[in-house]
């Protein structure tokens, strides 16, 4: 299965992800391959056959519904990772 | 080894700070070859291992791992130190928690030595995709050391820590540890909270411990399972420690092996190695039962879809925004803030698996391939239940290949993605899994180690343990 270089950009796009047009090259070919590779799964008669969602089947699992306060350190560390702040404030370039 | 250091600390015979002095040595001698660690916590190890021997100077009762060196994969939290996941775009983050993990073993007054290499956020087998350079294997410096948790390994087996966590998605603990002769458990999936570990495959993640014997991987197991709050999936951990159940007598036990182990592709040292394995685990009593796992062939493809499609989701997070900024990015809008932060952030494994993730899981894609994906899943785990009626446990080769030279799959995703084709399905099933070291094949005139793997039933690590303590104790 070949994937077109637009087809790629497109992916990449909604990744998020920005690509050189190098990458596009080495990424159209390890991407067919894999997903070339992903054919052998039609081989399997998987009708009336349930996905799996959770594997060890364990269910029912409650948390009481209640605010974990972190201290003022705790709060520091988190922010001292955010690049661009006000105040407390996490900072994000205008969206619309 | 671990009760044997243990033993020396209560009697004096070395102190914790001794103990920790010796093994950051190592480490000065040996990490600038090898590079196992990305971050050496000199000074949390050193005031930890001085409360550990004021500890045994007032004669109170410490725990097995307390005073003991030992070293995190680096993609699991450890507050206030960097955790990177090996990825440039994490280069800069500091953890503001500990994962739990992380907190229990500093609860048992283990010392943390450091962070380790590993490839960037676990997308890889032999630490070559690390963005900080890869580990090397201590056997043969021209090999790798197997991946993802290839520096928890390379610490283990240099003899750098006494013992490390890694985090196994598809054999990340399993194959390094076969490469380098340690043990590595990957536990049952949700046996060990997944809090505070930088997601890889949600379903499919799980932390193990590695070490040099198997009754180490116990006494470490016993320290981190069990159920917490923080993580929804997480099941309550067994009534005894597990290293009681280490008794070093499997008489009458029946372990399966599938012959679609067996076949293509492995390597026939290694098949001969681990077919006196097999040998030696009829004279120690056990009875050997042929068994079929038929869709072992589809288990690789499966992975690999589900795999990404997990990883996409757990990667899109990081966004420039939050956790640490990405020298060089300084965008105008903020979806060139995205593109920019990520197209310089992760490397080229990661971008490959994060566009296989999205793609598969785009409108129009997800039936043909996560939901096939997903059932082809659940016959897997028939599979195993099947076998399960039969058998205690299943016996394979770890890898189906000795450690090989740098460079030699770098230019080939689907051929490095070949070397997981024995570990995935303990994932892709759940059931708990060890590599256990079973012999050497000599090349180059160097000894490289082979790894056998034991798979048990949901929850039976007490089983593959005990069947692997047997078999490292006779031989």
């Amino acid at each position: 299965m070949e994937l077109t270089k637009d087809e790629i950009r497109d992916i990449a796009t909604l990744a998020r992800i920005g690509v050189t047009d190098e990458e596009v090259d080495t990424f159209q070919k390890g991407l067919s391959d894999v997903l070339g590779y992903f054919k052998k799964l039609q081989e399997v008669d998987t009708e009336n056959v349930e996905e799996i969602g959770h594997i060890t089947g364990i269910t029912d699992i409650y948390r009481s519904d209640s605010v974990l306060e972190l201290d003022e350190k705790g709060k520091k560390a988190i922010m001292d990772n955010v690049p661009d702040k006000k105040d407390n404030y996490i900072k994000v370039k205008s969206v619309l | 080894m671990i009760r044997d250091l243990h033993e020396k600390l209560l009697n004096g015979e070395v102190s914790a700070i001794e103990l920790v002095q010796k093994h950051l040595k190592t480490i000065d001698e040996k990490d600038k070859e090898l590079n196992a660690f990305l971050t050496v916590t000199r000074d949390i190890a050193l005031k930890q291992a001085s409360k550990i021997d004021e500890k045994i100077k007032k004669g109170e009762k410490i725990d097995l791992l307390a005073g003991l060196p030992c070293a995190l994969k680096d993609n699991i939290c450890l507050n206030g130190t960097k955790t990177t996941a090996s990825s440039k775009i994490l280069e800069n983050y500091v953890a503001p928690y500990d994962a739990t993990v992380s907190e229990r073993i500093k609860d048992a007054g283990a010392v943390i030595l450091g962070k380790t290499n590993l490839d960037e956020f676990a997308c890889g087998g032999s630490t070559e995709t690390s963005a900080f350079g890869p580990s090397k294997n201590p056997i043969d410096t021209s090999r790798v050391p197997g991946g993802s948790s290839g520096g928890s390994v390379v610490s283990v087996a240099s003899d750098e820590v006494v013992w490390a966590l890694g985090t196994d998605t598809g054999g990340s603990v399993r194959q390094p540890s076969s490469f380098c002769g340690t043990v590595g458990l990957k536990p049952t999936y949700g046996r060990v909270s997944r809090y505070g570990i930088i997601a890889m495959g949600s379903s499919l993640d799980q932390v193990g411990p590695i070490t040099k014997t198997v009754e180490d991987a116990a006494i470490v197991l016993s320290r981190i399972a069990g159920r917490d709050e923080m993580d929804a999936t997480s099941a309550k951990s067994s009534d005894k420690p597990y290293e009681d159940y280490c008794v070093g007598d499997i008489k009458g036990a029946k372990i399966g092996v599938p012959s679609e182990y067996l076949g293509e592709g492995l390597d026939e040292s290694v098949k001969e190695v681990f077919m006196n394995a097999v040998e030696k685990y009829k004279e120690l009593g056990a009875t050997i039962v042929d068994v079929k796992l038929p869709h072992t062939e589809y288990a690789l493809a499966t992975y690999y879809i589900i795999m990404p499609a997990e990883l996409s989701s757990n990667l899109a997070r990081f966004d420039g925004i939050r956790y640490s900024k990405v020298e060089g990015v300084e965008p105008e809008t903020v979806l060139d803030q995205y593109l920019e932060t990520r197209g310089k952030g992760f490397g080229p494994e990661v971008k490959r698996r994060i566009m296989l993730g999205t793609y598969i899981l785009s409108a129009g894609y997800y039936d043909a391939y996560y939901k096939k994906a997903q059932k082809v899943r659940s016959l897997i785990k028939k599979d195993f239940e099947n076998v399960f009626e039969k058998v205690d446990y299943i016996f394979t080769p770890t890898s189906p290949e000795l450690a090989f030279k740098f460079g030699d799959k770098t230019d080939d995703p689907l051929k490095m993605y070949l070397s997981d084709i024995y570990t995935v399905t303990a994932n892709l099933a759940g059931v708990p899994a060890i590599s256990i070291p079973i012999g050497t094949v000599e090349v180059d005139g160097k000894n490289l180690p082979v790894g056998g793997q034991l798979m048990g039933k949901w929850f039976d690590e007490e089983g593959i343990l005990n069947a692997g303590h047997t078999f490292e104790i006779n031989s």
